[in-house]
C-alpha cells in the first residue's frame, strides 16, 4: 500500500527521526495560516502517489506567507501524471548543504530486509543503481537483532558520507530499520536525507511502502488507504475483498487462481483480444461471490463483454453458472458473457447456463478467449 | 520414485481442526498421504479424521514420529507455526496459508535455516506424488504416475497444465506447487536439484509468472542439467508496478518481467511454450 510523503514523514518523526516542521494544506489560504506559523520561507509539495513530483511543477517555494498561498494556489488542482493534486505538504525551506540517500527494501533473494545507502542523494537511485552502481552501499540486516547502530554507522561511513553526518545519520538509519520492521514496511526511502547549513541531519523526503499482508496488525495505516483517482475501480475492490487489477482493454476476465487468470489475460491477447483487467475469485467462491465479481467488473464503462475460466475443485462449476445467471438482472442487457468450466461441477453448470440465451461456453480456456474475442471484436 | 514425499512419510497437519485443515486431512487420507496426527493449541486429546491431535508439533512428533507437517494456520500464528514445526525436527514443512506478513517470513526462514528443514511455500497448493499421496489441496484425481517432474509458482494454472499432460499420456513423478509469495522456502532451482537426482524423473515442467529472478536464477542452472526442461511464463500481459494477485507476482522497474524470463529460458536452450497447450506436445518431442 502507498501513503504520502508526510504520512511517511508522521512515521518517521514517531521514531525520532528529525523532519522539516510543517503540516498539510487542502487550500491556499491553510497553505499561507501554516507559513506564517513555521515563520520564513517555505516549501508547498505536492501530495501525489507518484514520483517526479519536482520535475511536473509540484514544488514550488514561498518566501512570505502570501507567496506560500500563491504556490499553494498553482500546485492545488495540478495534474501530475493523471493524478489531481488535492492536499500540498508545507514546510520549512531548507538550507540544505549535501544530500544522500537512505533506503531499506525486501530482497526476495536474501529473504531478508537490504540497507543502501549512497553519497549520491536526490536523484533517482535507480538511475544510481544503473550507471554506478559502486555508489550504492548494500547491507543485510540480520532479523536475529535487526540493524545495529555500529552496523548503521559502518554503512554510512563505507558510504564515504562526511564525518559531521556519521553519528546523527547512523541513529535515523537504525530508527529507519526499527520503523521499517515496526511498520511492516516492503520499502522505506529517505531521499534525500539532508546536511542543512547549520549540521542539521533530517530527512527532507521521505517514501513509504507498507506490506498489503501486513495490514491487518497496522490499523492506523490501513485507515490511510486512498482511493487514487485514475484507479477508483481497484480501491473500491480491495474495500470489498476483491483481486482486481485494471487494464486497458475491453474485454473483462474473472477466474480462480492468480496464475490462472494471468494466464487467461495472456490467452485473450494471444488471440487477438485485450484484456480489461484482471479479477481472481480466489478458492471455493460460491455463487454470490462470482455475481459480484461480473457486476464489479461490467462498471468498468470500457468493458464490452466477459471472459470467465473456472479450473473446478473446492471451486464448484453449478456455483459459478448459477452466479453468472443471477448476474444478469445487474448487468448491463445484452453484455456477453463465455464461461469456461472444467473439473467438479463443470457439466451441472453448463446445463444450467444452456437455459438462458446470451450465454456462451467454450471447451477450453483457448476456445472460451477466442469466442468472445470473436463476439466482442478487436479492441477498441 | 519420486523426490520428497511418498506413501511412507509421516505427515502431521497444523491446525487440523479448522475447517480447511479438517476438509483437506479428509482428502490427503483419501489420496493415500500417511497421515499420523494433527495440531491446534488446547485441543490436544481429540481425534480427526481418525488421527490423534496434539497441542503442539513437539508432541506429535514424539508421539508419531512425523517428519512433514502440512500447515493451515491463519496468517496471524503461520510463521510461528513454521517455526514450530522446524524447531520440533520437522524435516518436510508445507504451508499453504496465503497472506502472511513478508517480516515474519524473513524470521521464519532464519529458523527454517537454522534446522536444516525444507519449506514449500506459503501461499502455495502443497505438493503431491501421483500413486503415493499428496501434503496440501492439490486436487489428486487430475495426476497419473509417470517420469514427468512439476514445479510451479500457482496452484489453479498447475491443475490445468496437469489435467493436459494427464491427457496427453503424460504422468507425473511428483508435482510442488513452490507458493506465489516474494519470499518463498525453496525456489525453483532447490526443486530442479531434486528432480535431477531423482531416477524417476525424466523430464521437468517449470511454469513461471512475473515478479522476482527465480525463473532466470533456474534458467543458470538448468544449463548444468543433464535432463530437459519445458517451461511456461505467465503475466505476458501484465503492467509494471501492480500486484496480480499472488504478492510476489509484480514488476519492478525492469526486474520480474515475463519477457526477461523468456529471453533467460530461451539463452539456456530451454523450450518456453507460447500457450500451456503447447506444453503436452513439447514435452513429447524433449522426450523423444
Amino acid at each position: 500500500m502507498k501513503i504520502h510523503e508526510y504520512q511517511a514523514k508522521d512515521i518517521l518523526a514517531r521514531y525520532g527521526i528529525p523532519i522539516q516542521p510543517g503540516r498539510v494544506a487542502f487550500t491556499p489560504e491553510e497553505a499561507e495560516e501554516i507559513a506564517r506559523e513555521l515563520g520564513g520561507p517555505v516549501v508547498i509539495k505536492a501530495q501525489v502517489y507518484v514520483g517526479g513530483r519536482g520535475k511536473a511543477g509540484g514544488i514550488q517555494f514561498g518566501d512570505t506567507p502570501e507567496e506560500a498561498r500563491a504556490a499553494a494556489a498553482k500546485v492545488l488542482g495540478m495534474n501530475i501524471k493523471g493524478l489531481t493534486v488535492e492536499k500540498v505538504l508545507v514546510i520549512s525551506k531548507l538550507d540544505i548543504k549535501e544530500e544522500y540517500y537512505l533506503g531499506i527494501i525486501l530482497d526476495r533473494k536474501s529473504q531478508a530486509p537490504i540497507v543502501m545507502v549512497s553519497k549520491a542523494g536526490g536523484i533517482d537511485i535507480e538511475e544510481v543503481a544503473a550507471t554506478t552502481p559502486e555508489k550504492i552501499i548494500k547491507q543485510t540486516i540480520d532479523m536475529r537483532w535487526g540493524l545495529r547502530p555500529f552496523e548503521a554507522r559502518d554503512i554510512l561511513a563505507r558510504a564515504g558520507l562526511p564525518h559531521q553526518v556519521i553519528a546523527k545519520g547512523g541513529a535515523i538509519l537504525t530508527a529507519l530499520a526499527k520503523a521499517f520492521i515496526a511498520c511492516d514496511a516492503s520499502l522505506a526511502e529517505i531521499n534525500p536525507l539532508a546536511l542543512a547549513a547549520d549540521g542539521q541531519v533530517l530527512a527532507a523526503d521521505a517514501k513509504i511502502l507498507i506490506d498489503d499482508n501486513g495490514l491487518y496488525r497496522q490499523k492506523e495505516y490501513a485507515s490511510w488507504a486512498e482511493s487514487e483517482e485514475s484507479n477508483p475501480l481497484e480501491f473500491e475492490a480491495k474495500q470489498e475483498g476483491l483481486t482486481y487489477v485494471k487494464l486497458d482493454g475491453n474485454i473483462g476476465v474473472i477466474g480462480n487462481g492468480a496464475g490462472l487468470v494471468m494466464t487467461t489475460l495472456d490467452m485473450v491477447a494471444r488471440v487477438g483480444g485485450e484484456p480489461a483487467n484482471f479479477l481472481d475469485i480466489g478458492g471455493g467462491a460460491k455463487a454470490e461471490i462470482m455475481r459480484k465479481a461480473l457486476t464489479f467488473v461490467a462498471r468498468d464503462p470500457q468493458v464490452k463483454g466477459i471472459l470467465v475460466n473456472i479450473f473446478g475443485g473446492i471451486t464448484r462449476g453449478e456455483e459459478v453458472a448459477r452466479g453468472v445467471i443471477m448476474a444478469q438482472e445487474d448487468l448491463p442487457k445484452g453484455m456477453p458473457i463465455v464461461v469456461r468450466l472444467s473439473g467438479t461441477g463443470a457439466e451441472e453448470g453448463k446445463e444450467l447456463l444452456k437455459q438462458h440465451a446470451g450465454l456462451d461456453w467454450g471447451k477450453d480456456m483457448r476456445e472460451a478467449a477466442q469466442k468472445i474475442v470473436a463476439t466482442v471484436g478487436r479492441g477498441q | 520414485m519420486s523426490i520428497l514425499l511418498d506413501n511412507t512419510t509421516r505427515v502431521i497437519v497444523q491446525g487440523i481442526t479448522g475447517r480447511e485443515g479438517q476438509f483437506h486431512t479428509r482428502n490427503m487420507i483419501a489420496a493415500g498421504t500417511n497421515i499420523v496426527g494433527g495440531m491446534t493449541p488446547g485441543k490436544g486429546g481429540t481425534t480427526v479424521e481418525g488421527v490423534p491431535v496434539f497441542d503442539t508439533v513437539e508432541e506429535a512428533v514424539q508421539a508419531t514420529g512425523a517428519t512433514a507437517s502440512c500447515i493451515f494456520v491463519p496468517p496471524p500464528g503461520a510463521a510461528d507455526a513454521i517455526m514450530e514445526a522446524a524447531s520440533a525436527g520437522i524435516k518436510l514443512i508445507v504451508c499453504i496459508t496465503e497472506g502472511i506478513p513478508v517480516i515474519d517470513m524473513t524470521r521464519a526462514m532464519l529458523v527454517v535455516h537454522e534446522y536444516g528443514a525444507r519449506l514449500i511455500g506459503p501461499n502455495c497448493p502443497g505438493m503431491c506424488t501421483p500413486g503415493h499421496g499428496k501434503i496440501g489441496i492439490i486436487p489428486y484425481q487430475i495426476f497419473t504416475p509417470g517420469p514427468i517432474g512439476f514445479i510451479s509458482r500457482s496452484g489453479t494454472l498447475t491443475y490445468e497444465v496437469v489435467a493436459l499432460l494427464t491427457e496427453a499420456g503424460l504422468g507425473q513423478s511428483t508435482c510442488i506447487g513452490i507458493g506465489g509469495d516474494p519470499i518463498i522456502g525453496s525456489t525453483f532451482v532447490d526443486y530442479l536439484k531434486l528432480f535431477e537426482e531423482d531416477s524417476g524423473t525424466k523430464l521437468v515442467v517449470m511454469c513461471g509468472e512475473i515478479g522476482g529472478s527465480d525463473e532466470e536464477d533456474a534458467a543458470e542452472y538448468i544449463k548444468t542439467m543433464s535432463k530437459p526442461v519445458v517451461a511456461f511464463i505467465s503475466g505476458r500481459t501484465a503492467p509494471p508496478g501492480k500486484r496480480m494477485g499472488h504478492a510476489g507476482a509484480i514488476i519492478s522497474g525492469n526486474t520480474g518481467t515475463a519477457q526477461g524470463k523468456v529471453a533467460a529460458l530461451q539463452a539456456a536452450k530451454v523450450p518456453v511454450a507460447d500457450t500451456i497447450f503447447d506444453i503436452p506436445a513439447m514435452v513429447k518431442e524433449a522426450l523423444a
